[in-house]
C-alpha cells in the first residue's frame, strides 16, 4: 500500500487553475522525484499535501485512510512533514526551540503546562544526531549556516516521525559539500522506509537520487514512471511539452575592445584581495567561484553596498569615488542580486511600481515632481512587453503571485529601464526552471548585443561556459584565473577554483 | 588592546543595566538621600509599579510584532467600572479587583478579535479602541470623578510582608511573565510567532490563539495597574491614565524589546521601568529645575536607546562573513 495516493486533485485560485486533477503516489522507501517548471502546479501540489491550501475537488489517503489537512497543523499530526525551499526556522530562538516550537514535552495540568527542557534538549541531542548534526541544542539559530539550519528542518520531521517528507528545492542555498551530506541523509530516510518527495530543477540530481520521476506541466500530470525509464533530455521535453534542442542560445556578438569597467587592485580587509579585470563592450564576462570564493562579496563592493580599502573602480572612463548604490546607478550599473525575494523585489508591491522602482526619478513631472503615474505605467508595460513577462495586469497583481522566472524578469526589467552600461548579474537562473532559463540567456545576449557589458556571476559552471566570452575565476577573494571562449575546459577552471585548497593539501606527491 | 574592546563589548553588549547602575551611583552620590533603603522602595520600585505592570504586559504584545495603544484607556475603564460598582452596589474591594481584572482581559480579547478575525493592524485597532474605551468611561461617569471607599484606600496602603501592596504586585506580575515566557510552551511560541508569523503558522503554531493571548495578558495588566494605582489615589477623574501606555512602551523598548518583534525580555521590561522612573526621582532628589527634568530624563533615555542600536549595529557587523584571513598574523591555527 502506497503511503501516499492523491486521485484528482484539483485547485484554482481566483477561477485560474493552478492544479488540474492530478494523480500521484509515493511508496514507502522510495524517493518521487517532482519536476515541472515554475508555474506547472508543484509547489501548489505540495502546499495541499503540506495543509497550506485545500484542494477544491479531489482525494488524498495516507497510510490507506482518507487524508484532509486544514492545516500545517493538520498535516504534522498526519505526520507529514514539508520542508520549504525557503526554511522555516526562527532566528531568534534556539535549534531546540525550534524543533518542538508547536509540541512542547511539558508537564503540569491544564492551561498551565511547562515546558520540560531537560526532555528537550536530550531528544533534540538524538535526532540532531540522526541527522548527522554536532552542535549544541541551545544554539541559536541564527549563528548557524544555511545547510545546518536545513538540517534542523529535517531533525523537525524526524522527531514528528514523518511518514512523509517533502522537500521542495532543499540545495538551493547549500554548498558542495552539504548538499552531499544531505544526499547521504536523503538516502538513510529513504533506507528506514520513508516515503520521500523530491521537488527541485536540478535535473541531474533529481534522476541519481528518485527511484520514480512525476513531471509536471500546466497543472497536470504529464507522467509518473521509473527513474529508468528517463534521461535529462527526455525529462526536459516533458517539462517543457516540446524538445529542447540547445539549453543556451547561439551568442550574438562578439566582444569589442571599449573597456565598461575597469577594476584595479581591489582589496577588503578579509573579503577581497587584489581584483584586477576590465569588462568590455558587448562582452558576458563570466565570474565562477565556488560559494564562499567572494563573488558575491565582491558584486556587493563593486555597486557600492560594501566599502572597500585599496583600488580603483571605473566605469565609462570615470573613477568612482564614493561607491554607494546611488552613485553607480547613476553611472548607469545595474545589480541584479542573489536572493531576488529579500534584496531584489518588493514582495507585496506591484509589478509595475516594481519596475519603475530604480528610475523613479524619470518619471517626475514638471513643477513638483510629482510622479507621472500614466508614463511610468506605459514605460513598466513596455518593458514587460519587451521581456515576455507572463502576468496578470501589471498595475494590481503583486510580485509575490510571479513564478520564480517571471520575478527574475522583473528585476530585469527594472534595471533595464535605468539605462545600464554595466550589467552585474548575481546567479540570475537560481531556482528558475528550464524553460525561464533559456530566456533569461536571451536577455544576457541580447543586453550585450546592445552594448552593454554583463558581469555574469554564478556557481553553475555549465551555464558559464555555454554564455560567456570570458571567465575569471574567483577563490578565497582572489582571482585565479582568466580563462578565453574558445579555451573553456571544465577541468581546468575547477582546479583554479579549488586553488586554495589544492595548495593546503600537502600530498602532491605519490604515497 | 584586546581586553579593552572585550570590555567595551561587554558594557554595549549590557549597555541598559551599565546604564541603570550608572544612574544609580551618580544620583546616589549626589543626594545621599537617594540611597535609603525606604527611598529605593518608595521613589523608585513603588513608583514604577504602575508603568512595571504595564511594561511587562505589553512587551508580550510588543514580542509579537503587535502594540496596545489602547492600555491607558484600558486602566481608566476597568478603574471606571470597578469604581462604580464599589460605589453603587457597595461591593468590596476583592471583588471590586477582579472585576477591574476582567474587564481588562474582555477588553483585550476585543482588541484581539479585531485583529485576529478582522485582519485590522494592531496599530489601528488599539488606536481605535483608544478612544472608544475613555469615551465609554467619560459616557458612564458622565465625565465627573469617583471618590472610592475609604477601605479602598486602606487596601492600597497595608503593606505585605513589610513592602507596599504595588511593590508586591509589580513583583508577581513580573514573576507570573517571566515563567511564561521562558517557561511555558505558549511563551516560547510568541518569540516564534514574533519572528514570522507565516512561518509560525506553517510550523503548526496555532498563531491566532497566540496572539489573542498576549492582548488579553495585556488588558490583564492594564487592569490591575489601574486598580492598584486607584487604591493609592482614591479617587479616578477623565483624565486617569491618560498616555500611560507610551511610559510602558517605552520601559520595555528601553529593556531591550524590538517593536518589529521576537526581542524582548520581562526582566528587561523591569528594568526600563525601573530607570525611568530612577531618573525622574533622582532629578527631583537633586532639585533639578521643574521645568528642565522631561528634557533631561528624555535625554537618558534617548542615551540608552541610541547605546542599543550601537549594539544591534556591531551585531551586524560580527556577522559578516570573512572569506579570507584578515592579516597573515592574526591567522588562527
Amino acid at each position: 500500500m502506497p503511503v501516499l495516493e492523491t486521485h484528482d486533485l484539483k485547485k484554482a485560485f481566483f477561477g485560474i487553475p493552478a492544479v488540474r486533477g492530478v494523480s500521484i503516489t509515493a511508496e514507502a522507501g522510495q524517493i518521487l522525484g517532482l519536476i515541472g517548471q515554475n508555474g506547472a502546479g508543484k509547489s501548489t501540489l505540495m502546499n495541499m499535501l503540506g495543509g497550506v491550501v485545500q484542494a477544491d475537488s479531489g482525494e488524498m489517503h495516507l497510510n490507506g485512510k482518507r487524508y484532509t489537512p486544514q492545516s500545517p497543523a493538520d498535516a504534522h499530526k498526519s505526520q507529514v512533514a514539508f520542508i520549504h525551499q525557503e526554511l522555516n526556522l526562527f532566528t531568534n530562538m534556539t535549534i531546540a526551540e525550534n524543533i518542538f516550537i508547536d509540541d512542547f514535552p511539558s508537564f503540569g495540568f491544564g492551561p498551565f503546562k511547562f515546558v520540560d527542557w531537560r526532555i528537550v534538549r536530550e531528544k533534540t541531542r538524538t535526532v540532531l544526531n540522526e541527522v548527522g548534526l554536532n552542535i549544541a541544542p541551545d544554539t541559536t539559530v541564527d549563528r548557524i549556516s544555511p545547510g545546518e539550519r536545513q538540517l534542523v528542518e529535517i531533525a523537525r520531521a524526524l522527531y514528528m516521525n514523518a511518514s512523509l517528507i517533502i522537500f521542495d528545492e532543499p540545495t538551493t542555498s547549500l554548498t558542495a559539500r552539504e548538499t552531499d551530506n544531505l544526499f547521504a541523509l536523503m538516502q538513510r530516510l529513504r533506507e528506514s522506509g520513508k516515503a520521500i518527495i523530491y521537488i527541485s530543477h536540478i535535473l541531474r540530481d533529481v534522476q541519481t537520487l528518485s527511484d520514480s520521476i512525476a513531471v509536471m506541466r500546466d497543472g497536470q500530470l504529464v507522467t509518473q514512471e521509473p527513474v529508468e525509464s528517463f534521461n535529462i533530455q527526455r525529462m526536459i521535453s516533458l517539462m517543457v511539452g516540446r524538445n529542447i534542442d540547445n539549453l543556451f542560445p547561439a551568442r550574438t556578438t562578439t566582444p569589442t575592445e571599449t573597456p565598461l569597467l575597469t577594476l584595479e587592485g581591489i582589496s577588503a580587509a578579509g573579503i577581497v584581495e587584489n581584483v584586477s579585470f576590465t569588462l568590455h563592450k558587448n562582452e558576458v564576462l563570466g565570474v565562477f567561484g565556488l560559494m564562499g570564493s567572494g563573488r558575491t562579496e565582491l558584486a556587493r563592493i563593486l555597486f557600492g553596498l560594501d566599502s572597500f580599502e585599496r583600488g580603483t573602480i571605473t566605469v565609462d572612463g570615470k573613477q568612482l569615488h564614493h561607491a554607494s548604490p546611488k552613485e553607480s546607478i547613476r553611472h548607469h550599473i545595474a545589480f541584479v542580486t542573489e536572493n531576488r525575494r529579500e534584496e531584489g523585489l518588493l514582495m507585496n508591491i506591484n509589478i509595475s511600481d516594481n519596475i519603475a522602482l530604480a528610475s523613479l526619478n524619470d518619471f517626475g513631472s514638471i513643477p513638483l515632481q510629482a510622479i507621472d503615474q500614466e508614463r511610468l505605467e506605459t514605460a513598466s508595460q513596455h518593458m514587460a512587453g519587451v521581456l515576455q513577462l507572463r502576468s496578470g495586469d501589471i498595475r494590481t497583481q503583486t510580485v509575490k503571485a510571479l513564478s520564480g522566472g517571471n520575478q527574475q524578469k522583473v528585476v530585469i526589467a527594472k534595471w533595464l529601464l535605468s539605462n545600464p552600461k554595466v550589467f552585474i548579474m548575481d546567479e540570475p537562473t537560481r531556482g528558475i526552471d528550464v524553460g525561464a532559463k533559456f530566456e533569461i540567456y536571451s536577455i544576457i545576449d541580447q543586453l550585450a548585443a546592445s552594448g552593454s557589458g554583463v558581469l555574469f556571476i554564478s556557481s553553475e559552471l555549465e551555464e558559464l561556459v555555454g554564455m560567456c566570452d570570458r571567465i575569471v575565476v574567483m577563490s578565497r577573494g582572489e582571482i585565479f584565473g582568466e580563462f578565453l571562449r574558445g579555451d573553456f575546459t571544465e577541468e581546468a577552471i575547477l582546479h583554479a577554483a579549488f586553488h586554495q585548497e589544492r595548495v593546503e593539501v600537502p600530498d602532491e606527491k605519490p604515497a | 588592546m584586546k581586553s579593552l574592546r572585550s570590555v567595551s563589548q561587554v558594557l554595549v553588549n549590557n549597555s541598559t543595566i551599565v546604564l541603570f547602575i550608572a544612574v544609580f551611583v551618580v544620583f546616589g552620590l549626589s543626594s545621599p538621600l537617594f540611597f535609603q533603603p525606604d527611598s529605593v522602595i518608595n521613589n523608585i520600585i513603588k513608583a514604577s509599579a504602575y508603568t512595571g505592570i504595564t511594561a511587562v504586559g505589553i512587551t508580550f504584545v510588543l514580542l509579537t510584532g503587535g502594540i496596545d495603544l489602547s492600555l491607558g484607556s484600558n486602566m481608566y475603564l476597568s478603574s471606571v467600572i470597578a469604581g462604580l460598582l464599589m460605589r453603587n452596589q457597595h461591593i468590596g474591594v476583592v471583588p471590586a479587583l477582579i472585576v477591574a481584572m476582567l474587564v481588562g482581559m474582555i477588553y483585550g480579547y476585543l482588541n484581539a478579535m479585531c485583529v485576529v478575525r478582522l485582519k485590522i493592524i494592531p496599530f489601528m485597532v488599539t488606536l481605535a479602541t483608544l478612544v472608544i474605551g475613555r469615551g465609554i468611561g467619560t459616557a458612564l461617569t458622565e465625565s465627573k470623578q469617583i471618590d472610592f471607599p475609604i477601605e479602598m484606600g486602606q487596601f492600597g496602603q497595608t503593606p505585605v510582608f513589610g513592602l507596599p501592596m504595588p511593590v508586591i504586585v509589580f513583583v508577581i506580575v513580573a514573576i507570573i511573565g517571566y515563567v511564561v515566557l521562558t517557561r511555558m510552551p505558549i511563551g516560547r511560541q510568541i518569540y516564534a510567532v514574533g519572528n514570522d508569523p507565516e512561518a509560525a503558522k506553517k510550523a503548526g503554531i496555532n498563531t491566532d490563539r497566540v496572539i489573542t493571548f498576549v492582548y488579553v495578558f495585556s488588558g490583564f495588566c492594564a487592569g490591575l495597574a489601574g486598580f492598584i494605582l486607584i487604591s493609592q489615589l482614591t479617587r479616578l477623574d477623565r483624565s486617569f491614565a491618560e498616555g500611560r501606555e507610551f511610559d510602558a512602551i517605552a520601559a520595555s523598548v528601553l529593556g531591550g524589546t524590538s517593536l518589529f518583534g521576537g526581542i524582548g525580555t520581562v526582566p528587561g521590561a523591569v528594568i526600563g521601568a525601573l530607570l525611568t522612573q530612577m531618573v525622574s526621582a533622582g532629578l527631583i532628589f537633586n532639585n533639578v529645575n521643574l521645568y528642565l527634568q522631561p528634557m533631561v530624563s528624555s535625554v537618558i533615555i534617548f542615551i540608552a536607546v541610541l547605546f542599543d542600536s550601537l549594539r544591534t549595529a556591531t551585531q551586524e557587523r560580527l556577522k559578516r562573513r570573512f572569506i579570507r584571513p584578515l592579516e597573515p598574523e592574526k591567522t588562527k591555527t
